[in-house]
């Protein structure tokens, strides 16, 4: 039953990118193109009100539910898997006109047409797990 | 109030909700991050046998799928329920610039009819889009270690510097396309 709570997440999330056209092929578009302020907005918004609950939760020790502390992501240190691989999705993200997360929405969205890109992402990872070891990171 | 609701939401709506959703997701003892689950899928299609690095616990990563699986209920739902005008307001200058590359009516539907509906069958250009950008997708998102949720939201707002190395990347990646290739692709 734990699992209904990330199922009703989730539908929240996928109901929040498509409403706020997040999943648009032409939003992406338009934001490469600096063309409106809309996905910048969204993004920015986003990470500023994340900080400050990330930096208020570090201050008031704040926990999870189940009592463990939060899973914050931390990364090694490093540039080159971050620039080369972050410069890789850029040009999948441009092209496809979505990131992982709304290539699912949009199969909900009745864009069938997805899950080619989405076959193609998982071969892409997959081939990342034969060959990644002997790239530079 | 709905009629509100089903009109496209600003970025002052949409961008805090999504800072819920991490909030949620962090409270839950969980961390806000979609690509993994591409792991996880290959993991289940039995890529161990291949590669270790799809050795890994699966189940762990069961509230991820169920997640995804959420996200694709939202979709249909936010699509088909929540959306009496389809059409999306783009900036002027995208407009003309879809229009020299020779899109059709650019915004007036929710996504381009030549990419995103069976079109595409018939035009290799749009064939390339869902295949190379998607293969790029995923494996970008495993090189870098993160996709536009484990990197440009949970990362950044953890004052990662990795991941803002990773979202200048992915600007130099996006940038290239959009104001290159793409046009290089669609303007013959």
């Amino acid at each position: 039953m734990k699992l209904l709570r990330y199922l009703l997440l989730g539908i929240f999330f996928g109901i929040i990118l498509t409403k706020g056209q997040i999943v648009s092929w032409y939003r992406i578009y338009e934001m490469f193109r600096f063309d409106s302020f809309h996905m910048y907005g969204v993004i920015g918004s986003a990470v500023v009100l994340g900080m400050i609950f990330i930096q208020l939760s570090k201050m008031k020790g704040w926990k999870a539910l189940n009592g463990q502390p939060f899973q914050l992501i931390s990364y090694p240190k490093g540039w080159k898997r971050y620039l080369i691989g972050g410069t890789i999705f850029g040009l999948g993200w441009a092209m496809t006109g979505a990131c992982p997360g709304p290539l699912f929405i949009l199969v909900g969205n009745g864009y069938g047409m997805v899950l080619i890109a989405i076959g193609a992402a998982l071969i892409g990872t997959f081939v990342y797990g034969l060959v990644g070891r002997k790239l530079p990171h | 109030m709905w009629e509100y609701i089903t009109q496209p939401w600003p970025w002052y709506v949409a961008g805090p909700l999504i800072a819920l959703i991490m909030a949620l997701l962090l409270l839950s003892g969980r961390r806000f991050g979609v690509s993994s689950n591409f792991t996880t899928i290959c993991t289940i299609a039995g890529a161990g046998k291949a590669s270790d690095y799809f050795n890994i616990d699966w189940k762990a990563n069961k509230w991820n799928l169920v997640f995804i699986l959420g996200t694709i209920i939202g979709g249909f739902i936010a699509h088909y329920a929540m959306m009496p005008d389809p059409s999306v307001k783009l900036a002027a200058g995208t407009v003309e610039a879809l229009k020299e590359m020779n899109f059709e009516s650019p915004g007036a539907d929710f996504e381009p009819a030549r990419i995103f509906t069976m079109k595409a069958f018939s035009d290799w250009r749009a064939m390339l889009i869902l295949i190379v950008g998607g293969f790029l997708v995923g494996f970008g998102a495993r090189y870098a270690d993160g996709c536009t949720s484990g990197h440009a939201i949970s990362g950044l707002c953890n004052l990662q510097f990795p991941s803002l190395i990773t979202v200048v990347g992915f600007f130099i990646g996006g940038l290239t396309m959009v104001w290159i290739i793409l046009p290089a692709l669609f303007n013959n």
